[in-house]
């Protein structure tokens, strides 16, 4: 780097700053609102309306992936990839959120469940389900939120290089001797300003504070997203010339043919139905303030959905197209490119790095908030008794094991694995398979405690031996993934859905069900819809 | 559950059937000149799902869910 290297104007973090001080006037008026109740700290007093479940479950559901990540995979795959991951999920979500959100939102508020765990337990009548799925839940959440904070770090550090060429030097290539990313914000400290934003917020107000935090979000990434794709095609001289270049430099790009498997395809549909295990969406539906408050959600999901990917997918081909090439090979970089190459703006930069920032931020809320209310309720509550502790010291024990998982998973962030990205899908394939477990506990009378234990054990034994293979031996072994780690041509949630839930069946049937008094408690009798 | 009811549910289960568009698997066409057929046909996808839950709403929805969550509530508390 030479002396005379002049300084980028750092325009587009003024406006990111801009969107911090947002989220932290947010935090301000939701403290204000805040009823100083566990209950209000952790579900929202279950007063949370239509619009806000809307916003609130969708800016969840939507992370770092479904921006950065959905425009790598385009970029990596082509347009397959938003049937894969998109259409897909929006017929699922909104199928789980029918099936399993309105019944558990029906139960929680009967029963006064603040948790997921707390339905398990009550549902199975055992306390040690509840101990045996915590671990599972927080370490399947951890690598989730590990996305969140390093996809930022990368975001920021894509659109900060030159600004600071004084400051920090970048990061060193032993290889080269060059240094990339110079006078870029570094990942470390992005994920430190992100946390303690995220922080600030939900210690104000909670889960409703997520809640209105998550609908601002949302909106902030839906509209820089669309005025992204309207900028990025113009500059590629539009939407028809920008297709053409792809039609003639890369047209394999535009099918699925040599990309996508049919099997991969298929197998791809259990993905989505991660939604019936995440915790922080469990606790989303128990806010809201009725069942039809779901509605809205349930109509409007798959369109969200649409809105968000097909400009993603459409970059991510395009920049095949036009040659734009991802800095150091890693296509989750390539939307910061193509913006950079594209659009010269330095404000609507800005505008897209807070759009990104916003997709992330808004599922980190939730899941800090989550994790927080199930230490509390399930282990701490659990253990001591319901009256050990106030519910000012169970507010403030939930904020001490957000506070704790927050240093653990930014300290984790400082340690990225190689393949972080590819943890999203491996998550998303945990919750998938446990997800006959959440189905059976709402509508099978015949599930037993026994057959619950036997599908969680095998779906982390099964997980954990793919996970191992398709993953930790490789990275170990120094191989670089190339697409999907597929088994006999199925994605591997293929065979830890299965095997959980033949694990739950087949067990269930050898052994005695929950006495009939337990399992009234939470079947809704037949025949009770109108039509 | 009534006709409309099944209709609206038999929508969203042909949505997951014929999501699986295998015939479209290596046509490049463009629709509206920009966009392939094979992303069209998913967006077409998302906008029936739309559709296909707003049926079930109308026509499927469990009217007597509210009722059951307020009835016989276990604890007295805010939450």
């Amino acid at each position: 780097m030479g002396l005379l290297t002049l300084a980028k104007e750092p325009t587009p973090l003024y406006v990111v700053g801009a969107y911090f001080a947002l989220l932290i006037g947010l935090g301000f008026i939701t403290r204000a609102l805040y009823r100083g109740t566990s209950g209000d700290y952790f579900v929202a007093s279950r007063s949370i309306g239509p619009f806000l479940l809307l916003m609130s479950v969708f800016g969840t559901t939507m992370t770092a992936f479904a921006l950065v990540g959905s425009t790598g995979k385009a970029y990596q795959s082509g347009i397959g990839v938003y049937g894969l991951m998109a259409s897909s999920s929006g017929i699922v979500h909104s199928l789980v959120f029918f099936l399993i959100g309105i019944k558990l939102w029906a139960i929680g508020k009967r029963h006064d469940f603040l948790t997921q765990i707390q339905f398990f337990r009550a549902r199975f009548d055992s306390v040690g389900i509840g101990y045996l799925l915590f671990p599972i839940l927080v370490l399947l959440v951890i690598p989730y939120l590990l996305i969140g904070i390093l996809g930022a770090g990368a975001v920021v550090r894509g659109v900060s290089v030159g600004m600071f060429p004084d400051t920090f030097a970048g990061t060193l290539n032993p290889a080269t001797s060059q240094y990339a990313f110079a006078g870029a914000v570094p990942p470390w400290l992005t994920g430190l300003v992100i946390c303690a934003i995220v922080l600030f917020y939900i210690f104000s107000g909670g889960l409703r504070a997520a809640a209105w935090a998550n609908a601002f979000q949302t909106m902030v990434f839906m509209v820089t997203g669309v005025i992204a794709f309207w900028l990025i095609s113009g500059k590629l001289g539009g939407l028809s010339a920008a297709t053409q270049r792809v039609v003639a430099n890369a047209p394999e790009y535009l099918a699925r043919e040599g990309k996508i498997t049919q099997l991969q395809f298929l197998s791809y549909g259990l993905v989505p139905l991660s939604v019936g295990m995440f915790p922080h969406l469990f606790q989303h539906w128990l806010t809201a303030k009725n069942a039809k408050a779901f509605r809205l959600t349930a109509i409007c999901h798959p369109l969200f959905i649409m809105i968000v990917w097909v400009p993603c997918i459409l970059i991510g081909v395009w920049a095949v197209g036009d040659g734009i090439t991802a800095p150091g090979g890693n296509a989750n970089a390539i939307l910061s490119k193509v913006v950079q190459v594209t659009v010269a703006d330095p404000f609507i930069t800005g505008l897209l790095t807070a759009g990104i920032l916003a997709a992330i931020m808004s599922s980190l809320d939730s899941q800090f908030v989550c994790l927080g209310t199930i230490f509390t309720q399930d282990i701490v509550i659990q253990m001591t008794g319901e009256e050990r502790f106030s519910d000012a010291q169970k507010v403030l024990l939930g904020r001490a094991f957000i506070l704790f998982i927050v240093v653990v998973t930014y300290l984790l962030s400082l340690f990225p694995p190689p393949s972080i990205f590819d943890l999203a899908v491996w998550c998303f394939s945990g919750f998938a398979s446990l997800f006959p477990l959440v189905f059976a506990a709402v509508y099978w009378r015949g599930v037993t405690k026994a057959g619950a234990v036997a599908s969680i054990l095998t779906m982390a034994a099964t997980w954990s031996y793919f996970f191992y293979e398709g993953l930790v031996k490789p990275t170990f072994e120094g191989v670089e993934a190339k697409g999907d780690y597929l088994v006999a041509g199925l994605m591997p949630v293929t065979f830890i859905f299965a095997a959980s839930a033949v694990s739950l069946i087949l067990v269930s049937l050898v052994t005695a069900p929950p006495p009939a008094a337990t399992v009234d408690k939470f079947m809704i009798a037949r025949g009770q819809t109108h039509g | 559950m009534r006709t409309g009811g099944k209709l609206a549910w038999g929508f969203i289960l042909l949505l997951g059937i014929v999501h699986w568009d295998f015939w479209l698997w290596s046509d490049r066409t463009l629709v509206f000149g920009f966009m392939p057929v094979g992303l069209f046909y998913q967006v077409c996808i998302s906008i029936a799902a739309a559709i296909g839950w707003a049926l079930v709403i109308k026509f499927a929805w469990p009217k007597d869910v509210e009722r059951w969550a307020d009835e016989g509530r276990d604890g007295g508390g805010e939450a």
